[in-house]
């Protein structure tokens, strides 16, 4: 999807050449937030400055990425690693109440550092952390915020940002602009940009952005924090390898034919939609425009039709194998591969040829 | 206990089809029902109301046949349903959104202090997830988003316990009253509405509010004046070019179809078959 950037052309009604308020005209530059959580920082952000590069370069401005953390957190060190993603400069606000994420803090902070140094563009990973501060931020900032977005480009008309984004679904796309409003604001979901390539003797400056923040004035406390590898929740988005199932499968029981499939190759178990309003599957293994965007090397999708829905958070995988029993299933529009066929049928077969291969490459 | 729960009617997405020709959303036929999110935060608000006693409050920003969905919440147990509609709503982003519930939350509040308000994580037609962080800025309500369990609720001591969903895990995060939340998806089942529920929610009176009667004065904060963003086009998803190679399964069993998958992979992309089966098990 983030392959060809197609300029999004913007229809014209009158607004489209404007003549930015001399205020906002001072708002330069293109930021990513960069997101961590206990000590790792989320993939998106590079996958943002990657997105984010381009377009700085585009308007000729630079680009900068923006970190807040607590005293615990290596914030030098992921400014470092911002740098080989792109990055010209990082602003950094340390504070011990930013020690771990809560809304109020980081709100307060990331607004302060915005309404300083006065950036054009701010982008943010569409994750949970990136969507409650986002909706927050623009809020407290009172400007534009287009969540979700699959496409950022310039305008050249205007030099305003066009981000495009899925609606009803996935169904239509639109492409929203913030005019007369500074910064312009845009979440994008993980996976959804392609990682930049590092370069590792890439470097730049660090701007410290202090910011007074006092730990009484915080009502939230953050009394502990449960890792998910104490649960069993799914890491979808960045899985190599994923075996996704749909209504086709018919009976709930079929479905352990996919983590069988699973177990062998190492992969995560996801599925459309429908599988998971029946309950088969849990919420955090949705695939589509409501679920997750996924773009693992391999995509398996048994029974499963292939609607825009479900389309547009898988399309961007490496090699996609559709099994369907229906020829005509839009899946097969673009899949890599496809199999007319009964994937209850199909499956376990593929599994034991797998566990055979498997068992043949470690004897041999 | 005072709760509010705001929700919105939307278009069913799985039954949305786009004009081939025109690239317009065909509305005609698709059934409008409760935001699937909302159902979540509405059957919390009404647990808790089993529990510590009080009162639910629902409310909704859109055309008069947003009366549907209040309805359909009264029927669920809600008390009191607002209607806020009005010409002057329309266009409204995100922002202007939160504005004018904002404001409606306000005078509510007035003649009833509110201790919660729910909001749906996010809606099925917009997808942003902005409309609650926007409306709890704006009343400087804590706000709790993806709430996966509330753990306790302390009316006395005004305070609120909650696990929410973080990136690689869960947070507890203890905070006071009055607080903003929106539920995770899953965290619970709606509750089922018979037929008695249905016929008390269809004659339960309604509120109606337009933008005065809500104590909106600013019409530049709402609406299409108030909504920083522009929707500047709107396009069908461009159709990949290349359909799928299909693979020849004629004649053959499971196992030949199964060996014809794995083969093509590593004729075609040996380094993805590498990385499969060159791997310890």
């Amino acid at each position: 999807m983030s392959e060809a950037p197609k300029p999004a052309a913007p229809a014209a009604r009158g607004r489209k050449k404007l003549e930015l308020d001399p205020r906002l005209a001072a708002y330069k530059g293109v930021w990513v937030f960069i997101e961590h959580e206990r000590g790792t920082v989320h993939p998106v952000s590079w996958e943002l400055l990657g997105e984010g590069r381009k377009l700085a370069d585009k308007l000729g401005v630079e680009l900068a990425g923006v970190l807040l953390g607590g005293p615990g957190d290596p914030l030098d060190a992921f400014a470092a690693t911002a740098h080989t993603y792109g990055a010209d400069l990082v602003y950094i606000t340390r504070s011990p109440v930013l020690a771990g994420y809560r809304n109020e803090p980081y709100t307060k902070a990331l607004t302060a550092v915005v309404n300083q140094f006065q950036p054009e563009i701010l982008l943010l990973g569409a994750t949970v952390q990136g969507r409650d501060l986002a909706g927050s931020v623009a809020t407290t900032l009172a400007t534009g915020l287009t969540a979700d977005c699959t496409e950022l480009a310039i305008d050249p008309d205007n030099r305003s940002l066009a981000a495009t984004r899925p609606t009803f679904g996935g169904s239509l796309l639109c492409t929203i602009q913030t005019l007369n409003y500074r910064p312009q604001m845009a979440t994008v979901r993980p996976r959804v940009m392609s990682m930049p390539a590092q370069q590792p003797e890439r470097s730049g400056r660090v701007l410290e952005a202090p910011v007074e923040l006092v730990e009484d004035d915080i009502i939230a406390k953050l009394l502990s924090y449960i890792p998910d590898d104490a649960t069993d929740q799914a890491q979808l988005a960045y899985a190599d390898v994923i075996v996704a199932g749909g209504r086709g499968l018919g009976k709930p029981e079929n479905f352990k034919l996919l983590w069988d499939l699973a177990e062998v190759l190492g992969a995560e178990v996801g599925g459309s939609r429908p599988v998971i309003q029946n309950g088969i599957l849990s919420a955090d293994r949705q695939v589509g425009q409501t679920g997750k965007t996924v773009r693992p090397k391999l995509y398996i999708a048994a029974g499963i039709s292939g609607a825009i829905q479900h389309r547009v958070g898988m399309e961007a995988s490496d090699v996609i194998i559709a099994i369907n029993t229906d020829p005509k299933a839009p899946i097969f529009d673009f899949a890599t591969y496809g199999i007319v066929g009964d994937a209850v049928q199909i499956l376990p077969a593929l599994t034991a040829a797998c566990r055979a291969r498997l068992a043949m490459k470690r004897a041999g | 206990m005072h709760i509010v729960v705001c929700i919105k009617q939307v278009p069913d997405s799985a039954q949305i089809r786009v004009h081939p020709v025109t690239n317009t959303i065909m509305r005609q036929g698709v059934p409008a029902i409760i935001n699937p999110y909302d159902l979540f935060s509405l059957e919390e608000a009404l647990r808790l109301k089993d529990q510590f006693g009080g009162k639910v409050t629902v409310i909704t920003m859109g055309p008069p046949q947003a009366e549907d969905a209040l309805r359909k919440a009264l029927s669920f147990g809600a008390d009191e349903a607002i209607l806020l509609t009005d010409r002057a709503f329309a266009g409204a982003d995100t922002l202007a959104t939160s504005c004018a519930l904002a404001q409606a939350l306000r005078q509510i509040g007035e003649k009833e202090p509110v201790d919660l308000v729910f909001t749906g994580k996010q809606t099925i037609d917009g997808d942003t997830a902005q409309v609650g962080p926007g409306v709890a800025k704006r009343l400087d309500l804590q706000l709790l988003t993806y709430v996966a369990k509330i753990d306790e609720l302390d009316l006395a001591g005004r305070t609120i316990t909650v696990q929410r969903r973080a990136e690689g895990g869960v947070q507890v995060l203890k905070t006071r009253l009055p607080a903003l939340i929106t539920m995770l998806e899953g965290t619970n089942e709606m509750r089922f509405a018979t037929m008695t529920d249905m016929f008390r929610a269809a004659r339960s009176p309604l509120t109606v509010w337009n933008k005065d009667d809500a104590g909106i004065t600013d019409i530049s904060k709402i609406g299409l004046k108030g909504s920083p963003t522009v929707v500047s086009k709107v396009f069908a998803p461009k159709p990949k070019s290349v359909p799928a190679q299909m693979l020849d399964i004629g004649g053959k069993s499971q196992t030949e179809i199964a060996d014809l998958i794995i083969d093509t992979l590593s004729a075609k992309h040996a380094p993805l078959y590498g990385e499969l089966f060159d791997r310890a098990l």
